[in-house]
């Protein structure tokens, strides 16, 4: 044990003056981000900027986004890099549907994850028992993984009533909570439009409305991860397959078989969100219906810094931007335009305080360009609105990407005996 | 010592081959539990295809090629452009735009449609080739990120750009004069469609990638820097700008991507331009071990499957996305199947020499015996 903890020091020596984030800074920088929303909703008067129904369709976006990052997470955290995450996706949604339609939802919530394993398993055996390269191996499941579901959806759902080549009939609900006793007056100071206090009641709201048991489910999984991973040898054991399996060979560890069991898990969890997508966030499997959200799961990840904490974080902002242009489209988007314009503005002072130039004058530049987008028009044209996650990803990263750091030996093949 | 070479040659061809067999009865495991015609699917697929059908083989092989060829460039550098979609989109559409205004006369304007095409896929790839040498992104994301802005922006343009013929609902930009268009060739007197003429462009780039990666100090610095950025630091290569250039390359050549249909049948850019050869390209440039002709031969591979498997739907009933999973499962068992005979031939090496060493220990001590 000794020696992971030294390895793991050795790795984490560069940024000396590295801050640690605990759970203050946590609590303080989640009230910051209200405060901000609503101050943004009141002098843009886009209510629904922080409306109920807002946050309670960003969980329904951000929960396959963020469980497919989970599936990342465990993957690449024992150091296989899982760019097949997509199609052990789309392998959920066809789980999700046949075993859902043919035999319930409960059963079809199992399917998705016994069909997102099976991806895993694929992905397992190529790159962790074969050698194969990692990213090569996730392509292969990508196509797989779509062509044996449009196969298979062909094959199973022609011919049954509601149902086609390319969906399924629909698929019965899962149980979903509504607390009725606190929702209501939540409703009510929602509607009072306060500063800060109609917001909090609007997140709280969407917490205890019509929230589906398989959220739930999910979110606890991030707490799950954490504790597996960080809290128990067991994580412990995992994780150092990903920074340094040469080492963990020589402590006795089977790396091969930790290996193994975490890209299975991985394909697990993707699947698990594929099934979300076609049993919560619509109610029967589609072709098509992940729509890349495999690669922003991955997105979400590495924003996260490999952590589920931030991955949440990542989900989050991405299943919200999202969420906007599917709401209020145009003029909800155009509401955010003046937030990244000041944060732009913001982030350049800053840079300019550091003495980073370019970097303040290009950011300088984008917000004020974006600034003047923002007053010379009433709307987003609807068609740009659709590139809004995107573009938050894209300008978080560019943002904060220099502090994030990978497993050490993510990606790299491993071969048992090669420690010496 | 031939004996060895010729083993290895043997395996070295012998790897695909069994690949492919791998490859091919994992397919009718899939067709027997499916309950669908093993035999009838193959006879369909392994027909001899007729002239129409070679000539869609060779025209969807170009398409593949150059897609494949920009993901080649980048894996040379170590670089991963999933963005190559949202490259050739963007550009094609601009070239269709410049094309179909026809400022310039006849193939001058196919000219600049082909530069306008190059010269916006490269700046669309080098927007993820800056953002990661200067912000350290990783352009497996933001390529992915650009891929979606690229189709949100061209959505937009194209509502904008649009002219909507008589009666019709499909948007597409302006039709590019028939003098701009790139006359294709026919294979025989009774061929009833033709061959793209851009099929010798791709050629061409297919070479000069080649010249390039294995010939030139450009080449070499690239290949360097991809195998191992710390010896190429060290042996005082400029990374971050072998990073930038191989992204800008890749985009240059992912914008010509769309051409052979742009101007060899489409001759507009419309919302139902053909889209998802990113994918393919990937796919199809492991296939080829980043190598033009393995590419070549892996582009017309997958051309072949994707043609021969569209009749079957008609012909037996069974969903054409079966060659999907083949495709799919080649990209792996090839890959499995070269590393197993690496491995071998790995070890066959050991063992020669291990031989070779023994041959020389009892000759030395012959030697001393007899002194």
């Amino acid at each position: 044990m000794s020696v992971m903890t030294s390895s793991a020091g050795g790795g984490t020596e560069a940024p000396a003056k590295k801050r640690r984030i605990t759970l203050p800074v946590v609590l303080l920088a989640i009230a910051g981000v209200f405060v901000l929303l609503s101050a943004l909703r009141i002098i843009t008067g886009v209510d629904e900027l922080s409306s109920s129904g807002t946050l309670r369709a960003t969980l329904v976006a951000a929960v396959p986004i963020g469980l497919a990052g989970l599936g990342g997470l465990w993957s690449e955290r024992a150091g296989v890099v899982n760019i097949g995450l997509e199609g052990m996706m789309i392998l959920g949604t066809f789980g999700a549907g046949y075993f859902g339609y043919f035999y319930g939802p409960w059963q079809g919530v199992l399917g998705a994850i016994l069909l997102g394993a099976i991806g895993g398993l694929l992905h397992a055996v190529a790159t962790v028992l074969f050698g194969v390269d990692h990213i090569v191996s996730g392509v292969a499941v990508n196509i797989i993984g779509l062509g044996a579901v449009q196969f298979l959806a062909a094959l199973t759902f022609s011919g049954v009533p509601g149902g086609g080549a390319t969906q399924s009939p629909g698929i019965d609900d899962l149980p979903a909570i509504t607390i009725a006793a606190i929702s209501d007056p939540l409703g009510d100071l929602e509607g009072k439009n306060w500063f800060v206090v109609s917001d909090v009641a609007a997140l709280l709201r969407a917490l205890v409305t019509d929230l589906s048991v398989l959220t739930l489910i999910a979110l606890s999984l991030f707490v799950f991860t954490y504790w597996v991973l960080w809290r128990t040898s067991f994580g412990l054991r995992l994780r150092s397959c990903g920074e340094s399996p040469a080492a963990a060979e020589s402590l006795g560890i089977n790396v091969i078989r930790y290996k193994l069991v975490a890209v299975i898990a991985s394909g697990a969890f993707a699947g698990l969100a594929g099934g979300f997508l076609a049993m919560v966030a619509s109610s029967s499997f589609r072709d098509g219906q992940t729509g890349g959200r495999g690669y922003i799961g991955l997105a979400a990840m590495i924003f996260g810094n490999w952590r589920p904490g931030g991955l949440l974080a990542g989900a989050g902002l991405f299943g919200y931007t999202d969420t906007l242009r599917l709401r209020g489209g145009g003029e909800t988007i155009h509401g955010l335009l003046l937030l990244v314009a000041v944060l732009l503005v913001l982030v350049a002072i800053w840079q300019l305080r550091r003495g980073h130039r370019i970097a303040a004058t290009v950011s300088g530049v984008l917000g004020v360009l974006i600034g003047v987008w923002f007053f010379l028009s009433e709307s987003v044209p609807d068609d740009l609105t659709g590139m809004t996650p995107y573009v938050t990803t894209l300008l978080v990263l560019a943002l904060a990407s220099q502090r994030l750091r990978m497993p050490a030996a993510d990606g790299k093949p491993y071969r048992k005996g090669s420690a010496g | 010592m031939s004996d060895a070479r010729l083993k290895r040659v043997a395996l070295a061809i012998g790897a695909p081959a069994l690949a492919l067999i791998i490859a091919f009865a994992i397919t009718s495991l899939v067709l027997i539990l499916a309950g669908d015609s093993v035999i009838g699917v193959w006879q369909q697929i392994l027909s001899v295809p007729d002239v129409r059908g070679v000539t869609n083989i060779l025209n969807a092989a170009t398409v593949y090629y150059l897609s494949a060829v920009s993901v080649a460039i980048g894996f040379r550098m170590n670089l991963f452009n999933i963005g190559v979609d949202g490259q050739y989109r963007i550009a094609s559409f601009v070239a269709a735009i410049v094309a179909g205004e026809a400022w310039l006369p006849g193939y001058l304007n196919t000219l600049l449609a082909l530069v306008a095409a190059v010269l916006v896929g490269a700046l669309w790839a080098g927007i993820a080739g800056l953002l990661r040498v200067t912000r350290g992104v990783s352009e497996v994301i933001s390529t992915i990120m650009l891929n979606a802005i690229a189709t949100a922006i061209v959505a937009y343009l194209l509502r904008k750009a649009a002219v909507d013929a008589e009666g019709s609902n499909i948007t597409a930009t302006k039709d590019i004069p028939e003098g701009s268009w790139i006359p294709g060739f026919s294979l025989g007197s009774d061929a009833p469609n033709d061959v793209y003429g851009f099929i010798v462009v791709a050629v061409v780039v297919g070479f000069v990638y080649w010249l390039v990666i294995n010939r030139t100090r450009f080449g070499f610095d690239l290949r360097a820097s991809g195998a191992s950025e710390s010896a190429a630091i060290a042996s005082g290569i400029d990374v971050k700008r072998m990073v930038l250039v191989s992204m800008l390359l890749s985009g240059a050549v992912a914008g010509l991507v769309g051409m052979p249909i742009l101007f060899g049948d489409a001759h507009n850019y419309g919302s139902t331009f053909q889209s998802g050869l990113g994918f393919a390209g990937i796919a199809i440039a492991l296939l080829g071990r980043n190598h033009p002709v393995g590419i070549a031969l892996g582009a017309l591979l997958f051309a072949f499957l994707d043609e021969q498997a569209n009749p079957l739907q008609i012909l037996l009933d069974v969903s054409p996305d079966i060659v999907k999973i083949t495709q799919g499962v080649i990209v792996l068992t090839v890959v499995i199947a070269y590393e197993v005979v690496r491995r071998y031939g790995v070890r066959l090496e050991q063992s020669l020499v291990a031989s070779a060493l023994a041959d020389d220990d009892t000759d030395d001590k012959g030697a001393e015996v007899k002194v």
